[in-house]
């Protein structure tokens, strides 16, 4: 099963408001010397400045699958793409998508999610988004676009980060958590980001979901980042965990258990969920604990597809614990909880 | 390979595995056209190799890169490819270039019609290209999935998103848009010119009857359809998609509306190619399991002509006569068949 998913070609989407550094982050990607051969699928030619003959133009072409799910958009463009691409199987060891700046990443996803083809040969492998520090505050009020990519990211790259002061920096930065508190975020110039921090994230990919904390709760590459920043302030290191917002239309939900649920009461209640609000949700995770079983069960979603598995055996001494996490606009949080609880076996 | 499926031969069904050549092609395979007396397997990327009937192999180099679409006429070959480029191929292994894309975007899609003139495509552009006349050109209003000309006439159906446009490139004003939702990949005329049938993205068929432009839809493949052949005389088109070849009778006037297709050659796989004989009421389906059978449209009988165990069969076909028959694996692994 992972040796399958290991010889699917990963693809990572790209996304960002306009000016926020995409470019400089793709451009970046195919200069480093890392030994490996990238096809990018790219919406304007031209503003790359690498020699490679794997670059192919796109169009962004959105189409509602005739499946009666209405959120259910693909990429046309994409599905043509993938077929051509995989005549040249062997040339090349990943995918990376650049969406246009106002794009919503949700149909780029689906397509990875429904088309039968595309599924065989590649998988996602992450949604990248590149946020610009000065502006995206900005971007929050007046853009929905910019909004979306933020709630969609699996990883978000804080960039032009020497072009605001350290407070500004901290507002941005929750705002961001307001949003998406689950994504890895980086700060950088210039998107000098490690590599490693943004391709092969297998943030797909259901072995790899282990947990579900909000980034910033962990020891992650925030704590020691702050060498960059030049007065040496490192008493402000958490603010970022102190201050918060609450976007009015965009937020994150988390429900957790340590009692077993139900699965023949959960199962339909989230795809009821899913379908019925399946357009306000973004994105969804879970590891559940069932009732009388010894295996985790883990999936996630993208609005209304919905992918899952039993993944591996509660070891010895683990928190036999149900988490479930809720990215979306306008979520009905008290229908949910209480959704969420009558599932629990009583 | 632990499922348990009877030995094909040791069933009652007719064995010509013995008499098949094999080929080994050594190249990932997308589609094989008989040019003259020689089998063209057409690769992946690059190159077409040439199989003769005493299966020599000689190889072409026709693209720069990967080779996205192909037409033949029996004459020649003509193909799109990811490096810009249209080029032909003629029966002395003769590479003709035909145009490039400006902006050096792949080409799609390629139509061959009777008289020599030929389609590509390139994103949202349909090109035709007719004898000596100026090449010319037509927008549709997204990506195009499909070109066909119509067996009478220049005419050329052009498949894209919610529809197919239907181009006299010969008259200015003349694109006629049959409207459906979805997106349309595959597109092709019935023989008599009375249908006009598209493979969509989602697994079904569309057709048009073209005297009234009234729909026909064909639904109820477990998989997308990716291959369609018309059988002799265009009374059935054939199609994969399913774990039985699937024929829509379009021997009336009504088409398929409201029949039942005919469902023949049920295996343990899904059909991945088909080819019906050009002359008899035979066709060839290959299939996901490498298994490659002659099927009877009258009864269903079958002969089989590979055993199962190897990739899906990737290109199947017959030369214009019926009496040989080309086959390859997506890994390049095939055979010749002389009747």
């Amino acid at each position: 099963m992972s040796e399958a998913t290991s010889q699917k070609i990963p693809v990572t989407v790209l996304t960002g408001y306009l000016g926020a550094g995409k470019t400089t982050l793709l451009n970046r990607i195919l200069s480093e010397n890392h030994g490996k051969k990238y096809a990018v699928i790219v919406n304007e030619f031209g503003e790359i400045g690498i020699d490679n003959d794997l670059i192919i133009g796109a169009d962004e072409e959105v189409f509602e699958m005739n499946n009666g799910c209405i959120c259910c958009t693909v990429r046309g463009d994409l599905v043509r793409i993938m077929d051509g691409l995989m005549k040249r199987k062997g040339k090349f060891d990943a995918i990376i998508v650049e969406t246009t700046g106002l794009a919503d990443p949700a149909p780029v996803a689906q397509t990875f999610f429904v088309d039968e083809d595309v599924q065989k040969n590649a998988r996602l492998d992450a949604v990248v988004t590149v946020a610009d520090a000065k502006w995206l505050s900005d971007r929050l009020k007046d853009a929905p676009e910019a909004k979306n990519q933020i709630a969609f990211a699996d990883v978000i790259v804080l960039n032009k980060t020497d072009l605001v002061s350290k407070g500004e920096l901290a507002e941005v930065e929750a705002r961001i958590r307001g949003i998406n508190p689950y994504a890895k975020l980086h700060r950088t110039e210039r998107c000098s980001v490690a590599l490693a921090d943004v391709l092969d994230r297998g943030a797909f990919d259901l072995d790899r979901i282990l947990d579900i904390e909000p980034d910033f709760l962990q020891a992650d590459d925030h704590d020691h980042d702050h060498d960059h920043h030049h007065h040496g302030h490192d008493h402000h290191h958490h603010d970022h965990g102190l201050k918060h917002y609450h976007d009015e239309d965009m937020q994150s939900l988390s429900l957790k258990t340590d009692k077993p649920l139900d699965p023949n009461v959960f199962m339909p209640w989230l795809q009821n969920l899913v379908q019925v609000e399946g357009g306000k949700i973004l994105r969804s995770k879970g590891i559940l604990a069932f009732h009388d079983d010894d295996d985790r069960y883990v999936f996630q979603g993208v609005h209304m597809m919905l992918e899952g598995n039993h993944q591996r055996k509660w070891q010895e001494g683990e928190k036999r614990e149900s988490r479930l996490v809720f990215i979306g606009r306008e979520l009905p949080e008290e229908a949910i909880r209480k959704g969420f609880e009558s599932c629990i076996v009583s | 390979m632990t499922e348990f499926t009877p030995p094909p031969d040791s069933a009652s069904i007719v064995s010509v595995t013995d008499r098949v050549k094999p080929i080994a092609l050594g190249m990932a395979v997308t589609s094989v056209h008989f040019i003259g007396p020689r089998a063209a397997f057409v690769g992946g990327e690059e190159n077409v190799v040439f199989v003769d009937g005493q299966g020599e192999l000689t190889r072409v180099a026709v693209h720069s890169g990967g080779i996205l679409s192909t037409a033949s006429d029996g004459k020649r070959l003509v193909m799109g490819g990811d490096d810009g480029k249209v080029v032909s191929l003629d029966a002395k292994g003769e590479v003709t270039l035909l145009a490039t894309d400006p902006k050096r975007r792949w080409i799609d899609a390629v139509a061959l019609h009777a008289d020599g003139a030929f389609a590509w495509s390139a994103g949202k552009t349909a090109t035709v290209k007719s004898g000596k006349a100026e090449e010319k050109s037509l927008d549709v209003p997204s990506t195009v999935g499909g070109l066909a000309f119509a067996p009478k006439g220049l005419r050329l159906a052009i498949a894209h998103y919610n529809g197919v446009t239907l181009w006299f490139p010969n008259m200015e004003g003349s694109a006629e848009f049959l409207p459906w939702a979805g997106s349309h990949h595959a597109v092709s005329f019935s023989p008599d010119n009375k249908f006009l049938v598209t493979a969509m993205h989602e697994p079904a068929l569309h057709g048009w009857r073209l005297a009234d432009n009234r729909h026909m839809r064909m639904t109820g493949y477990p998989g997308r359809v990716r291959s369609m052949s018309w059988s002799a005389g265009g009374k059935g088109l054939a199609t994969s998609g399913a774990d039985t070849v699937i024929i829509w009778p379009f021997g009336s006037k009504d088409g398929p509306m409201g029949k039942e297709p005919a469902m023949l050659a049920p295996l343990q796989a899904r059909v991945a190619v088909v080819a019906c004989h050009p002359r008899n009421d035979i066709l060839a389906a290959g299939y996901s399991d490498g298994t490659v059978l002659m099927v009877r449209l009258e009864d269903g009988a079958e002969i089989l002509v590979r055993r199962n165990g190897t990739p899906p069969v990737a290109a199947i076909g017959w030369n214009a006569k019926g009496t040989l028959l080309a086959f390859a694996d997506e890994n390049g692994d095939g055979g010749l068949l002389e009747l």
